[in-house]
């Protein structure tokens, strides 16, 4: 179905390079559920949101300078000399925690509406690449105000490559560029900065390719035969989307205008010093469930093993979940166990800011265990043994129960 | 219900972020909370306070802290005027150099030059002080948790040490620092200083003033910050409120 244009201009060149009629099917046509709900919206939002640290990135890397002796200095310049440099570094810093809050809730509702279940795997998976990219631009990225967070930071986890066995040591000479972190690191740490977010523009491109391919997944979680149940993407979702922007940049200029450092530490604002180790390292929130499970393993290598399982596992639940059934609504006991799961995230993520001993350290143990637990062990069980509620047909009878 | 988990999920979030930033203090020593005037929505900069805040820095922490991010010429947001602040940084000596004949020489300061320490470098200082580095002020509200709190119950916390504890010279007993033990001897006391605007220098006024002083020093752009910040949120409100209506308007077309 391609799109005629009006203007000949647009039609003559849409003829020969159809960028516009492909963007006008994606953007306007594009027949979309009619009944998505509020938690649909997190996947334009985390557009948005890599759109805006994209161009505040941009700007930072014009003023920031990529020394050990320079990079704190440039930092403050940014804050206080350039114009509104503040307001420029403070949306791109929150921005990044805002960025890991909407994805981690996008995340949550591909797993509670089981949004990756066949035919969606790939698209899933996708995600997970992003997510995981992400994680990667972040780590980099907070190492670059060369603060004392950002150089210990990056001394825990780069030393997590030594824990390979045999080569390690070799692995992380080549990492650093040195026998420690020092410029050589800083550099590399900035240059790949920079270059991984359009990677991640890239993976998102075929996110929604594959999106695209089969549509959104819905509520109800039924493939839609009939014609009635799905509706343009404009205007309904556009303006969705668009109320859903506004919700979301309201909560972060809280954030960027009036608790610009709540979300990060304070200790980032102490010049990074090779001699003087802090009392208590530990990553942003977004890292913390994920360092808990680090160590939660009494050995190195074990420890990471557990910890790159943890993201590693998420490609395959696919195949893990045995259910057919892809919605929660129509699944009792497994949606007892999402809330379980994301409840024992959230402890994970506590027990990732504590010094992992007595208590805490138990803490860590029984919910990196029930991490693992869900995927590998409720998720197949489940699907055998639960009873499910009938499922609709068709979107319509659950609208009218309500 | 959806709406319901979505407004719990963000409570769980902002909960988690404060619980978890307050566990970071070593004891359950409480700090001794003060009403800042730049705090909440509509903080600003006490103005008096602040250059109160500046006469203990050039009486008192100059002696031996920087705030080497601090330019003259931002005293112009404290109420100075601009002959004001070439006249104040012209009783500074800077060195500076080399010349055309290779050689360092002092001047004058003029606005562009910042509140340096008063010492060549870090191995200078320590040598004065046995080891210890003051270190610059310039973000130190920032780099402490509930930094301006713990400047002021710092400043005011100086103790006895207890009977079983030994100092040697030139360390002090403080509760609210981290080991407890600190090598900055009491810097304030009542009537430390004689303020120029005759206010009481007691020591509570000397450190609710001088940490208004370093928090501007750190946090400059605040009152511009929060100004901002309460337009582009008015503006957001509206313009929210509107695509919501808009919104419903739309959606009613197949809602029927």
């Amino acid at each position: 179905m391609v799109k005629k244009f009006k203007n000949k201009t647009l039609a003559w060149l849409d003829y020969r390079l159809p960028v516009f009629s492909v963007l006008h099917e994606a953007l306007v046509t594009h027949p979309t559920p009619r009944n998505l709900n509020y938690w649909w919206n997190f996947g334009s939002l985390a557009g948005i949101t890599l759109l805006i640290m994209i161009v505040s990135g941009l700007v930072l890397s014009m003023h920031y300078v990529p020394h050990v002796d320079h990079a704190f200095d440039s930092v403050e310049h940014i804050m206080r000399d350039v114009n509104y440099g503040w307001l420029i570094r403070y949306i791109h810093s929150v921005g990044a925690s805002m960025f890991f809050l909407i994805v981690y809730i996008h995340i949550a509702r591909g797993l509670y509406y089981g949004s990756y279940k066949s035919p969606r795997e790939v698209l899933w998976g996708l995600g997970i690449i992003i997510f995981m990219l992400m994680i990667a631009t972040s780590f980099l990225g907070y190492t670059l105000p060369w603060g004392q967070m950002s150089f210990w930071g990056a001394t825990v986890i780069t030393n997590i490559f030594t824990a390979i066995p045999l080569i390690g040591d070799n692995i992380i000479t080549w990492i650093w560029g040195g026998y420690s972190i020092d410029n050589p690191t800083l550099n590399r740490f900035y240059s790949l900065h920079f270059l991984i977010p359009f990677l991640i523009v890239g993976v998102v491109f075929f996110h929604i390719v594959a999106l695209h391919k089969f549509g959104s997944n819905n509520p109800v979680g039924i493939d839609l035969t009939n014609k009635k149940e799905k509706i343009p993407f404009h205007p309904y979702y556009t303006i969705k989307d668009l109320f859903g922007f506004g919700i979301f940049f309201t909560i972060f200029s809280l954030f960027i205008f009036f608790a610009p450092n709540v979300l990060g530490h304070p200790d980032n604002y102490i010049p990074a010093d090779p001699l003087v180790t802090p009392s208590h390292i530990v990553p942003e929130w977004y890292f913390l469930p994920f360092y808990a499970m680090l160590r939660a393993v009494p050995d190195k290598l074990l420890g990471v093993i557990v910890m790159l399982s943890s993201l590693f596992i998420l490609f395959i639940i696919p195949w893990l979940d045995t259910c057919k059934i892809r919605s929660s609504k129509f699944r009792p006991f497994y949606k007892q166990f999402y809330w379980i799961f994301i409840f024992n995230f959230f402890i994970l993520m506590w027990v990732g800011s504590k010094v992992p001993e007595g208590y805490f350290l138990i803490i860590s143990r029984i919910s990196t265990i029930y991490y693992f637990a869900h995927f590998l062990i409720v998720m197949p069980l489940l699907g055998k043994f639960e009873k499910t509620l009938p499922v609709p047909n068709n979107i319509f009878v659950i609208s009218q129960k309500k | 219900m959806t709406r319901n988990i979505f407004f719990y999920l963000i409570l769980c979030f902002f909960f988690f972020i404060f619980s978890s930033f307050n566990s970071y203090s070593f004891d359950d020593l409480k700090l001794k909370k003060q009403n800042w005037t730049f705090t909440g929505l509509f903080g600003r900069y006490d103005t008096g306070s602040l250059k109160r805040g500046l006469q203990i820095y050039q009486e008192v922490c100059s002696a031996c802290h920087g705030v080497k991010r601090l330019r003259f010429r931002e005293l112009q947001a404290i109420g100075f005027t601009n002959e004001q602040i070439k006249e104040y940084a012209s009783t500074f000596e800077i060195l500076d150099g080399p010349n055309d004949k290779g050689e360092m020489y002092t001047r004058f300061g003029n606005p562009g030059d910042t509140f340096i320490m008063p010492f060549q470098n870090e191995q200078e200082a320590r040598a004065a002080f046995g080891g210890a580095y003051p270190p610059d002020l310039s973000l130190i509200t920032k780099a402490r948790k509930n930094g301006p709190d713990y400047i002021y119950s710092l400043l005011t916390g100086y103790e006895d040490p207890p009977v079983n504890l030994n100092l040697s010279d030139g360390l002090y007993y403080n509760p609210y620092k981290e080991g407890k033990i600190i090598a900055m001897a009491p810097p304030l006391y009542d009537a430390a200083i004689q303020y120029i605007d005759q206010t009481n220098p007691s020591l509570h006024q000397l450190s609710y003033d001088i940490v208004n002083f370093l928090n501007w020093a750190a946090e400059p752009e605040l009152e511009k910050r929060k100004s901002l910040g309460l337009k582009v949120l008015l503006f957001l409100i509206v313009l929210t409120s509107l695509l919501y209506v808009t919104m419903k308007e739309i959606w009613s077309r197949i809602e029927k």
